[in-house]
């Protein structure tokens, strides 16, 4: 078919969705990032209340106290939206796979001394139900939040934990041989051990907390913010200096995770908090309350992975916390 | 060397056991919502996964996936291929795809991740949140499919805010509203099994194959890369009724009552694609009914043979639905002709052509009932009488559809059924026996419906007036009315060079479009 | 007699056709019913292919679970492994 385009109306009507338009000015192109998820959440003028939360309207502000004049005023500086999300993940997965494959064909943890396979086995394989709590409070975040720049950010989030769950899992199927022990001893662990119970208390807690966001900023920035650098940076470095270095590789996943994890959780924050003088008093109060407990939950388990250096190596990573959330406006 | 395992065995070491019985608070705070629909669960560890894909290879396939959506998005872009349509008038079934359907599959994105939180048992949970991020998925690919169209065509520029508000648009939004308003097992009942499993297949499948047939790739692309993950939540549907089945003899009643409410919830919803799938397609692989005999009928009717082991029955009314299906397109057709100035999509009268095919595939209605008044309305247009109804119509308290459907079961398809119930001294009005069961199950909770012709009355729209109404409904005057004569109909000649640029619309300065 | 219908729905498109030839090659009683845009298989009871097959056909190794980026729908029973996938009515 031979077209003479120039005879043609092909100049578009429009830029843009008004939505978008609105936000960003009818004349730019809006990004990808932007139409995926600007004002995509409904509203206004819901038909039913919700048989789970009757007081409220199926989306509904008033499920946090935080006050934000516009719940778009965040938006993710990573811009996930569900094919970049996927996109990012399909080719970490890939290095992942190839890590494992790699360990296993050289059987690479064969020479591992067996106290640091135990080591291993105490203070990583339990995790994977830390990271089965956390997926729940980010299904919950995803639904009971509210706007889409924040709640796509949860589900994004809870899928990663399941695939860190799973990561974890596997480390503990290879260090058996595909025999489920340390994956029972793990849980055992998390259940009645004594040096995983705060953290699994800290964890029963935040499930049955009604302010998503508290739960948000115990979870994703609290928790995490003394977990992830303790465990995948100072832990596994120290591992490796061991001579378990294969556990960079099997864990890289999860480092690098954690670095873009703050990145989001930063920006969330530091919006949040320069708001209004309210929300920064709010998200320092909820800090002050759960801090402290969550420090003392992870002692024990600080003291598994570092010994006597455990308590001085959970003080670093929670200084490190405290400058972080200070530069986004949450004193504490 | 390390033992081999099984996929099935792999998966549930990798899944099952990563959740626990919470301790330092109680199981009944911690899943608030698993009890109070009086659902028995006795053992979560008896689910069958509906399928084995651990976070990873969900990643790698569904960027693979995207990978190839977003390339022919790209192209279409870059290549104005909405030039390659069979007919503008096309279109119209994107516009009610964006401003309908769309927001749906957020609502569902949102609500997944509600049952991935409240379901304790981690099989359901982890694939439930699959299910969430995968709406998700559905939701955006749709809005950067159809973003493209925005450009070049008329309603689809607002398509949020109007889902919010604008009155044909409280059909769908009142369906969900009603399943996320309700507890965690009928929400799943309602949206995986009534709504995905039994119905979806009639709106992605014949209606996708349609896109292809009209030369909208694009479409197309979107739509059955959107099956694909469908299948999996049609699997999801199934498996969860067999649970709840085989879990506890208590649970037959309640699911069956679900399957029977949502069924009809969802089959009054479908009306609106029953008019997409007719009327909206220049050309039509195939017709609303032939699609509900393949895809309801049949695979309905095997699927409940499949679950008789269980006492389920098939759904109350599907016998009606069934003799609807030769009535139901015409109908809803002949609804919103009558109100075409108020909505955001056009719509024409079937051509002869169209007409001769409609008489091919209803041969026992199209020519008998719903011809002549085609023909009748075709005339009284040609006399510069064409009929809008230019008052407001009564709705029907569930599915909020205007009162339009007739007495077909009791063989009397030229009669408009309605029926009435009374609460707490007042009456409700509804469209049909179904939606009236519905409304007397629940009326405490119906009578809260966002009735859009009601909040209008009550001055909550914007205004009194049908202008200042549609203003508050963001259209503009473009957007609605017939297609003969439209501004998108001048616009499609002038982008065929059939006719010198006679559009009436002002367009911008143009930059660089942003593919 | 349609009780027992089993069917698959694939995207018509290449990377989809070992699974499509997989399935008329190891059901010889499957009907295919090609659309615009999708091809439909359909048959009574069940419907199911192996690994080895559909590998065969592809040339190369294949994770039947591949099949997730072409299927558009489908409806019966799953039951899968790594090596076979199929489908049943009970």
């Amino acid at each position: 078919m031979s077209l003479n385009i120039a005879a043609k109306e092909i100049k578009p009507l429009r830029q843009n969705y008004g939505h978008i338009a609105r936000r960003i000015g009818e004349h730019k192109p809006a990004t990808r990032y932007q139409e995926a998820v600007y004002d995509v959440q409904p509203t206004t003028n819901f038909h039913y209340p919700p048989s789970w939360d009757p007081g409220r309207q199926l989306y509904d502000t008033a499920r946090t106290a935080i006050v934000m004049q516009d719940w778009y005023s965040f938006t993710d500086p990573r811009q996930f939206y569900y094919t970049s999300y996927v996109a990012a993940r399909a080719k970490q997965q890939e290095i992942m796979e190839s890590n494992f494959e790699l360990v296993e064909k050289r059987n690479l943890l064969q020479g591992l001394q067996p106290e640091l396979a135990d080591q291993i086995r105490q203070v990583l394989i339990p995790l994977r139900h830390y990271e089965y709590g956390a997926n729940m409070n980010n299904q919950d975040i995803c639904h009971r939040g509210y706007g889409t720049t924040i709640t796509s950010l949860a589900s994004f989030n809870g899928f990663d934990r399941i695939g860190m769950a799973q990561y974890v899992s596997r480390i503990a199927l290879l260090l058996d041989g595909n025999e489920e022990t340390s994956l029972n001893v793990a849980k055992q662990a998390w259940l009645n051990d004594p040096a995983w119970q705060g953290l699994r208390h800290v964890m029963e807690d935040s499930f049955v907390l009604d302010d998503w966001f508290e739960i948000l900023l115990v979870q994703d920035v609290l928790m995490d913010g003394l977990l992830y650098p303790l465990i995948y940076e100072r832990f596994i470095s120290q591992v490796a200096a061991q001579g378990g270095s294969t556990f960079l590789m099997l864990t890289q996943f999860m480092n690098e995770w954690s670095e873009e994890n703050t990145r989001w959780t930063n920006q969330l924050l530091k919006v949040t908090a320069s708001e209004s003088t309210e929300n920064a008093a709010l998200l320092a109060q909820w800090t002050q309350a759960w801090l402290a407990r969550i420090e003392a939950a992870l002692a024990p388990i600080a003291q598994l992975a570092f010994g006597e250096q455990g308590a001085e190596q959970l003080a670093a990573v929670k200084a490190e916390l405290v400058t972080r959330l200070a530069k986004q406006g949450v004193k504490v | 060397m390390a033992k081999k395992l099984n996929m099935r065995k792999r998966y549930e070491l990798l899944t099952r056991g990563l959740g626990w019985e919470p301790s330092y608070q109680s199981k009944d705070k911690v899943f608030a919502q698993e009890a109070y629909e009086g659902i028995k669960i006795t053992d979560w560890s008896k689910w069958e996964d509906p399928f084995r894909l651990t976070a990873d290879a969900y990643w790698k396939y569904q960027a693979e996936k995207d990978k190839k959506l977003y390339a022919v998005m790209d192209s279409f872009a870059q290549n104005n291929a909405h030039l390659n349509l069979a007919d503008a008038s096309y279109v119209n079934a994107l516009k009610l795809f964006i401003q309908g359907v769309s927001p749906l599959e957020y609502a569902a994105h949102r609500n997944f991740a509600r049952l991935a939180r409240q379901f304790s048992g981690e099989g359901a949970q982890i694939a439930c949140q699959m299910q969430s991020i995968d709406e998700l998925r559905h939701a955006q690919t749709q809005i950067h499919t159809i973003s493209h169209y925005n450009k070049h065509f008329h309603g689809m520029h607002d398509p949020f805010h109007m889902f919010d508000r604008v009155w044909y648009l409280s059909v769908p939004k009142s369906y969900f509203d009603d399943a996320s308003a309700a507890g965690p097992f009928e929400y799943i009942t309602s949206v995986s099994f009534s709504f995905e499993y039994l119905l979806t297949n009639l709106l992605f499948v014949p209606f996708m194959s349609g896109a292809a047939y009209n030369g909208d790739m694009a479409t197309v692309t979107f739509g059955f890369s959107a099956q694909s993950d469908e299948s999996r939540h049609m699997t999801l549907g199934l498996e969860i009724i067999k649970f709840l089945l085989e879990q506890h003899e208590d649970n037959l009643p309640i699911v069956q009552g679900w399957i029977d409410k949502h069924f009809w919830r969802a089959y009054r919803l479908l009306g609106l694609v029953a008019m997409m799938q007719d009327y909206f397609l220049p050309e039509s692989p195939m017709s609303w009914k032939e699609g509900w005999q393949i895809y309801f009928v049949e695979n309905a009717g095997a699927l409940f043979n499949d679950l008789g082991r269980y006492g389920l029955k098939m759904p109350k009314y599907h016998e009606i639905a069934t003799a609807e299906a030769d009535h139901i397109s015409h109908q809803v057709f002949g609804i919103f002709y009558n109100y075409i100035h108020a909505a955001a999509f056009n719509l024409g009268l079937p051509s002869e052509q169209k007409m001769n095919w409609l008489s091919e595939k209803y041969p026992d209605t199209f020519d008998k009932y719903y011809r002549p008044r085609m023909e009748m309305w075709a005339e009284m247009a040609k006399d510069g009488k064409r009929f809008f109804n230019m008052g407001l119509p009564q709705l029907c308290q569930v599915c909020q559809i205007p009162m339009g459907f007739t007495e077909i079961a009791k063989g009397d398809p030229m009669q408009v059924a309605y029926r009435v119930s009374e609460f707490k001294g007042e009456k409700f009005h509804t469209c049909s026996d179904g939606c009236k069961d519905i409304f007397d199950h629940e009326p405490e909770k119906y009578v809260n419906a966002w009735l859009p012709v009601h909040q209008i009355f009550q001055g909550n729209c914007g205004g009194a007036a049908v202008p200042d109404v549609l203003n508050w409904y963001h259209f503009h005057p473009e957007d609605g009315g017939d297609y003969a004569g439209s501004a998108d109909e001048a616009r499609w000649k002038a982008m065929k060079g059939a006719v010198t640029t006679e559009s009436t619309e002002t367009t911008k300065p143009i930059q660089a479009d942003a593919a | 007699m349609s009780e027992n219908k089993v069917f698959m729905i694939f995207q018509n498109t290449a990377d989809a056709q070992p699974f499509i030839s997989a399935f008329a090659q190891e059901n010889p009683a499957a009907t295919l019913d090609y659309q615009p845009g999708m091809v439909r298989i359909e048959s009574l009871g069940q419907l199911g292919i192996t690994q080895e097959v559909v590998s065969e056909l592809a040339g190369r190794e294949v994770n039947l679970q591949e099949l997730h980026l072409t299927l558009i729908s489908l409806s019966g029973n799953i039951d899968e492994d790594d090596d076979y996938f199929r489908i049943t009515r009970h």
